[in-house]
């Protein structure tokens, strides 16, 4: 699940590069980037990844008028039971990004995921660990592939018990 | 100014300090901005009541994001041809951090040079929190 169009906007660009801690002209002044060998304004290397803001399924922020694992009147608002499953208690592994060009703002991507590889391997305090890959292609307007964005999440299980 | 490979070598590193002090404040900077608002990083009463950890902690895309400010600083603007890393350690409030890239190959393909790093951003205890690999393109 992800966004499906991505539209690369001058100002999400500034703040995803303040919020990351880049004072990179190129990534908020246009008449700077200008001067750059780009010669325009692109994406910081991670910005891809907030195309989760067009995703309008995405998991980890509130839905309007629903309920919300985060606190409020009670520490969840939602059962127990919801908050150790897609809740967040999966963490992720790793990140890669392959990058064919670098995108501007102005510009709309195309998105395309689809499962990779899935792996186990056992935990260092037990447990099995359950590594599973999920790949995002951005395609621009013309079709072609920007850039390609490989995740790696990582999901803990109890052991199982056996007598 | 991008890297040139006559001036590049294989050894030579390049570091610099993230942050000396870590706030809540750029987490939540962060969360906001990326679009991930698992109350994990910034909601301190689900995080230790509920999620059991001692405060809210950083996404590992907040200091993937972080270090390749490191990364883009060294090489260049726009010449990022693949950038990928493992999230070792996490990252709490009031950590300080440091990156440094490692120059592992100068190499030529198609005729274009190109630069293959180790980056590695440890934490102020020297524990590493993020480590991979990157390759740019830099000029002759």
């Amino acid at each position: 699940m992800a966004a499906k169009k991505f539209p690369v906007e001058a100002g999400h660009i500034m703040m995803f590069a303040r919020a990351v801690g880049d004072p990179n002209p190129i990534y908020h002044d246009a008449e700077a980037a200008a001067d750059t060998e780009p010669g325009k304004t692109i994406a910081p290397p991670t910005f891809y990844q907030a195309s989760a803001q067009f995703d309008p399924d995405y998991f980890l922020r509130p839905k309007i008028g629903e309920p919300w694992f985060g606190s409020g009147k009670e520490p969840t608002g939602v059962p127990p039971t919801r908050t150790g499953g897609d809740g967040g208690t999966g963490l992720h592994a790793e990140q890669r990004f392959e990058y064919f060009r670098h995108v501007s703002p102005g510009e709309t991507l195309t998105l395309k995921t689809r499962p990779g590889k899935s792996w186990e391997r056992q935990g260092k305090r037990g447990g099995n660990l359950k590594f599973s890959e999920n790949i995002t292609e951005y395609y621009d307007e013309s079709g072609e592939l920007v850039v390609r964005a490989t995740g790696v999440g990582v999901r803990t299980e109890k052991v199982v018990e056996s007598d | 100014m991008a890297l040139q490979a006559s001036k590049v070598q294989v050894g030579d590193t390049y570091t610099q300090k993230l942050t000396d002090d870590l706030s809540r404040t750029q987490i939540v900077q962060y969360a906001g901005a990326s679009g991930d608002y698992n109350p994990l990083h910034s909601d301190e009463i689900f995080t230790t009541k509920v999620a059991k950890y001692p405060t809210v902690f950083a996404h590992g895309m907040l200091t993937m994001g972080m270090t390749g400010r490191m990364v883009t600083d060294f090489v260049g603007d726009g010449r990022l041809t693949a950038y990928g890393v493992r999230f070792t350690r996490q990252v709490w409030p009031g950590d300080a951090l440091t990156a440094t890239a490692k120059v592992d190959a100068v190499r030529d393909e198609d005729g274009q040079s190109l630069v293959d790093l180790s980056v590695t951003t440890v934490n102020q205890d020297g524990d590493v929190v993020v480590m991979g690999k990157a390759t740019a393109k830099i000029d002759p």
